[in-house]
């Protein structure tokens, strides 16, 4: 080594940025990426809002969605017309038709709490209107609380593995030992989120004005197996160590119907670049999870006394379908009320 | 079982193809491949149906361009043009199930979508399409994609009648007798106890001997 003779802090440093370069500069690409999609749609959000902005808030200051029939609204000073005719709430999705108000309470603070005929979704747009004084407001969840929640449900309340069932083949493959499992899960949460990336990038700016939505199956399973294969590459020239230790599960990640299902998912759901991100990481952090805990209860597997037809896979997906039990506990978890 | 078919001289006969292709080598049972879509479309007979039927056509489909196109695949670049081969068919054979029984297929969609990723399919092409003529290839493939509805159909039977307590939507039992085999853990566990039926019908076939090679456990313990 040349830096045999540097101070050895200089020479961790050295071999510390070296190992984590690639990743570093992976990373770096997610963020910007991520950053300036993001702050391009913000920017042309904001500017087609523009007009109605004016129209929006005034008199209420805020409304939140409590439960699925109540609604609060905070309002900037007091109202006399506590009447149901006074209000008007519309979906958005179905502007024309206004949903039944059931009930209007005022409580202390300006504040008044409608209860509405009907379930309303926490993670749809909605807007209020008021008579007198005259007055609307969008409501809707914070972004951050949207895009979260799509991160928590996909990692664990509709977790692909245990919920959707995808993936299993690597699942079952791979959970044998606690290492291999925290080295696919990290791979594989990377990947994915390269991947669905390009494939949104590839869907909303080339698919969908071309009107090749049809050729999706093709398109992405092409931009996985070129970025397996391009990452493998460039592995091999600059990180050989590090190619060595993760690129097996590289190879492997091509046959997960996860990486796939993703941008499927997206692409139908029409998502934009945050949401896809969103699902991305939260499907990684996901999968990773499910692979550690199986290999953790397979490591203890081995010493247990299993019936002989049951060895091997019989057991291993018996051991799966407790833990789908366990995560079915999840459901209901939101950061939307 | 005797000997592996594929190192034999002359091409398989067209029966013992289907036979391999449904017992034997059973894709999801015996080779344990496919399994994500097994678990998760059998909720209902129906479903199980309808997948099974897709990648009956995918697998016939692409195993026989596959072979009438071998002589033209370098061999350097077989695996892309597999997929390619296999995407093109998952595409085709989608947008006919959505056109011909769309409330079916709002519930399995992404699945059939996914079909292009099935293990089977191009392990199939790889190891017996890209070798053999024409016609034990359609027999193979035609095989393989009965033995994966075969197994869709018993796990679907399986699951709706202990979780709903009908079959194809019939009812058949008054009431739900087990409804946890409908939720997805239910799936898991219906496909544990299944292959592990199957290993012990395997077991009792060999006279209390080891596994046959290859079973549904061949993933597991040496």
């Amino acid at each position: 080594m040349a830096t045999v003779d540097r101070p050895r802090g200089t020479r961790r440093l050295r071999r510390l940025s070296q190992r984590f370069s690639l990743w570093i500069v992976v990373l770096a690409g997610i963020v910007l990426l991520v950053a300036g999609v993001a702050s391009a749609a913000t920017a042309a959000s904001a500017t087609s809002a523009a007009p109605a902005a004016d129209a929006d808030g005034g008199f209420i200051r805020g409304a939140r969605i409590l439960a699925p029939d109540h609604l609060r609204l905070q309002l900037a000073g007091p109202v006399s017309a506590l009447d149901r005719a006074n209000f008007r709430l519309t979906d958005d999705r179905a502007p024309d038709v206004p949903i039944d108000i059931r009930d209007v309470v005022a409580e202390p603070g300006n504040k008044i709490l409608l209860t509405v005929g009907e379930r309303l979704d926490p993670s749809a747009a909605y807007r209020i209107e008021m008579r007198d004084p005259a007055a609307s407001r969008a409501v809707r969840p914070a972004p951050w609380a949207l895009l979260l929640t799509v991160v928590l449900s996909s990692a664990l309340i509709n977790n692909f593995v245990f919920t959707r069932y995808l993936g299993l083949c690597i699942f079952f493959g791979v959970s044998k030992k606690r290492d291999t499992a925290v080295g696919m899960g990290i791979t594989f949460s990377i990947v994915m989120i390269l991947s669905a990336m390009i494939s949104w990038a590839l869907f909303s700016l080339v698919m969908v004005p071309l009107q090749i939505r049809f050729l999706q199956i093709l398109i992405f399973i092409g931009v996985v197996a070129f970025l397996v294969q391009a990452l493998d590459t460039i592995l091999k020239k600059t990180h050989r160590s590090l190619h060595q230790k993760w690129g097996v599960y590289l190879m492997l990640i091509t046959t997960n119907c996860i990486i796939l299902a993703v941008p499927l998912l997206n692409a139908a759901a029409d998502s934009g670049p945050a949401e896809s991100f969103a699902l991305a990481l939260g499907s990684g952090i996901g999968f990773a999870i499910a692979l550690f805990l199986m290999s953790c209860a397979r490591e203890k597997l081995e010493l247990a006394r299993v019936p002989v037809a049951f060895q091997g896979l019989p057991i291993a997906f018996t051991l799966a379908g407790l833990f789908a039990l366990a995560f079915m506990g999840f459901s209901g978890l939101s950061f939307l009320r | 079982m005797s000997q592996p078919i594929l190192l034999r001289e002359r091409p398989p006969s067209a029966r013992t193809l289907l036979m391999n292709g449904i017992f034997g080598e059973n894709p999801v049972f015996r080779l344990a491949l496919s399994l994500c879509p097994a678990v998760a479309v059998t909720t209902t007979v129906a479903n199980g149906i309808m997948l099974g039927v897709a990648v009956l056509l995918v697998q016939v489909l692409s195993s026989v361009t596959v072979a009438l196109t071998r002589r033209g695949i370098h061999p350097r670049v077989r695996i892309p043009v597999y997929t390619i081969i296999i995407a093109v068919w998952v595409s085709a054979i989608d947008m006919v199930l959505a056109g011909f029984f769309p409330s079916l297929y709002a519930q399995v969609g992404l699945y059939v979508k996914l079909i292009v990723a099935f293990a089977i399919i191009i392990s199939r092409l790889e190891v017996f399409a890209s070798r053999m003529p024409l016609i034990p290839t359609f027999w193979d493939g035609l095989g393989m994609g009965l033995g994966f509805l075969f197994a869709l159909i018993v796990i679907g039977v399986f699951r709706e009648l202990l979780g709903s307590g009908a079959i194809l939507g019939y009812a058949v039992v008054p009431e739900k007798p087990l409804l946890f085999f409908a939720l997805p853990a239910g799936g898991f566990f219906s496909i544990g106890l299944l292959m592990a039926f199957f290993n012990m019908i395997e077991r009792w076939r060999n006279g209390g001997k080891a596994r046959a090679s290859g079973g549904g456990g061949g993933h597991g313990h040496g």
